[in-house]
């Protein structure tokens, strides 16, 4: 039983003071080799990933990036992507399954940014074509929930064979915010949207959406950033090593049966064969 | 195949699609784009796209079956799949019985074999009327079986979406129906599967950002809303008003996202000729 709300859970999960993808590669990787742009026609700061070795494998790491003063927000979004950061991302996970690269990204944004361009590039294909080519990736991919995931936005980046989560991270369909809206016409209703959604991490390993949920400090990730970061690199170890023990078929197979399964058998309840 | 069961399918199918559209012959009913008021009769005689203004109003899947496909072709599949609620949300059982009895659908999502110009293909519709035919566990779930069928059959896979997005009221799990559709439609085409998806207004949301922007061929009815976000939420986010015509079908055109915009009436021809080009045979 967790101390916390899902409201207060909420509330950690977007606290400025959290580590985010820029700090998890500075911490738990070495040789990080940046790497930028979609090959289309941009580059988006609000995703950043390049290639970098994880106790000596090399990997390719990729993740939102929110920044850390106002400045970096803004130049990169609040961590909300546009069609290159999700273009950027597929030429990257290419190019891992290319070379045999497992990949890792770390997930944490408010969702895909919702503006003109980024409609007009094509936010929608973006998103879906990342779903589609990380379904089918011959490499082992772990995504970890580090703070909000919020809506196809983060979906984008976490089609992996393990799903990992921070115990105060929070991972929805959409924000509590837009939920309340859409639902009950009324934003300010976000904190009871919280209550139903089933947005935090122990609700989402119950229901098999998420496969670990990573300890995090007390009082929250904010609050001690080593301890965040042995838990993250102690799990990390012991998923990819499970993994690494599969071929890339048997990858792919077992990320599209787990992501087959969400939401089967319960429609299958009151199923009739035709 | 059985010449009685394709007529009763057939009739059923008629039958369906008659009690979407509740024809009253005597009835007006007001374009909701441009406001004029045709007779049902007229608007039925043009499938429900307004004689003034063209505007092409949302139709009901087995009124848009019955208008596309081989008479006698028609055989749902998947029939009996039945929603889920997994948040227990509060109101949604009710909800959704509520909308079966108005609706005659389970779901907002029906799947079928078919044949158009006697070649078989696999379809799958959404249907505005159910939830603003939002993608729950259950529409997943008809989508992705419909891409399985497809796959074992060996048949073209036809989609027609209409959506509003995510199915709020299943949450999270709503959300994983994104990946689980595009990692079926994936695997269907990497088996050298056809799919042609063919959106149709409005299609926003989870459904534009998933199965409906993976086709081989990406179609559109004229004037279809299609984006991720709506239009609403991209105003206030960057304060300022959409030009005219902003995720119209011709919009998308003129920006790379569609191949081709088909009228109402021509679907039938359009789907013929794509699924005829890609039949084996034909030599130099
Ligand atoms: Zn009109």
């Amino acid at each position: 039983m967790s101390r916390y709300t899902p409201e207060e859970k909420v509330k950690l999960a977007r606290n400025p003071g959290r580590p985010g993808a820029a700090d998890f590669i500075t911490a738990l990787f070495t040789d990080f080799f940046e790497q930028r742009g979609d090959r289309l026609s941009g580059e988006d700061p609000s995703i950043l990933g390049g290639i970098a070795r994880f106790h000596g494998r090399p990997v390719t790491v990729v993740g939102h990036r929110k920044g850390k003063d106002l400045e970096e927000n803004l130049r990169c979004n609040f961590g909300m992507p546009s069609p290159e950061g999700y273009r950027k991302a597929q030429r990257l996970m290419r190019q891992a399954e290319k070379f045999g690269r497992p990949i890792i990204t770390f997930v944490d944004t408010p969702g895909a940014y919702p503006g003109k361009e980024a409609e007009e590039r094509g936010q929608g294909e973006a998103i879906a074509q990342c779903l589609a080519l990380m379904s089918a990736l011959e490499v082992p991919v772990i995504a970890v929930i580090t703070g909000e995931g919020n809506s196809g936005g983060a979906l984008a980046l976490a089609v992996a064979n393990r799903v990992l989560m921070l115990e105060h991270a929070a991972y929805s369909v959409l924000s509590p915010e837009g939920f309340a809206s859409i639902l009950w016409k009324d934003a300010a209703r976000a904190g009871e949207a919280c209550g139903v959604m089933k947005l935090t991490a122990q609700d989402l390993r119950r229901g098999g959406i998420v496969q670990g949920v990573l300890r995090e400090p007390e009082e929250g990730a904010h609050t001690d950033w080593e301890a965040v970061f042995r838990t993250v690199d102690a799990a990390l170890v012991k998923e990819l090593a499970a993994l690494e023990k599969l071929k890339g078929p048997a990858l792919a197979k077992q990320r599209y049966e787990m992501f087959r399964a969400m939401g089967q058998n319960m429609s299958l309840a009151r199923r009739e064969e035709t | 195949m059985n010449r009685t069961f394709s007529r009763r399918r057939d009739r059923l199918l008629v039958y369906q699609a008659m009690r979407e559209e509740k024809i009253a012959f005597s009835r007006r009913t007001k374009c909701p784009f441009c406001g004029t008021e045709s007779s049902d009769l007229e608007w039925n005689r043009r499938l429900w796209v307004c004689p003034r203004c063209s505007f092409h109003t949302p139709v009901g899947a087995y009124y848009r079956l019955a208008n596309i496909l081989d008479p006698g072709s028609f055989q749902e599949l998947e029939e009996g799949l039945s929603p889920a609620d997994p948040l227990s949300f509060p109101g949604y059982p009710a909800k959704l019985a509520g909308l079966e009895e108005e609706t005659g659908l389970k779901d907002a999502a029906v799947a079928a074999l078919g044949k158009i110009e006697g070649r078989k293909a696999v379809f799958a519709v959404l249907d505005s009327r159910f939830l603003m035919g939002s993608m729950g566990t259950a529409v997943g779930e008809k989508v992705t079986r419909a891409a399985e069928y497809a796959a074992r059959k060996k048949l073209p896979l036809i989609i027609f979406s209409a959506s509003g997005g995510a199915r709020m009221q299943e949450g999270i799990f709503s959300l994983m129906q994104m990946a689980k559709t595009a990692a079926a439609i994936q695997r269907f085409q990497r088996g050298g599967g056809l799919y042609i998806s063919c959106f149709t207004h409005p299609t926003t949301g989870g459904v534009t950002a998933s199965f409906a922007s993976l086709g081989d061929f990406l179609l559109s009815e004229p004037g279809a809303l299609i984006g991720f976000a709506g239009p609403r939420v991209i105003e206030q986010t960057i304060k300022e008003q959409l030009p005219k015509g902003f995720q119209r079908a011709e919009y998308l055109l003129s920006h790379g996202f569609l191949d081709r915009i088909v009228p109402r009436s021509e679907w039938r021809a359009v789907l013929s000729q794509l699924l005829a080009l890609h039949e084996k045979g034909g030599r130099i």
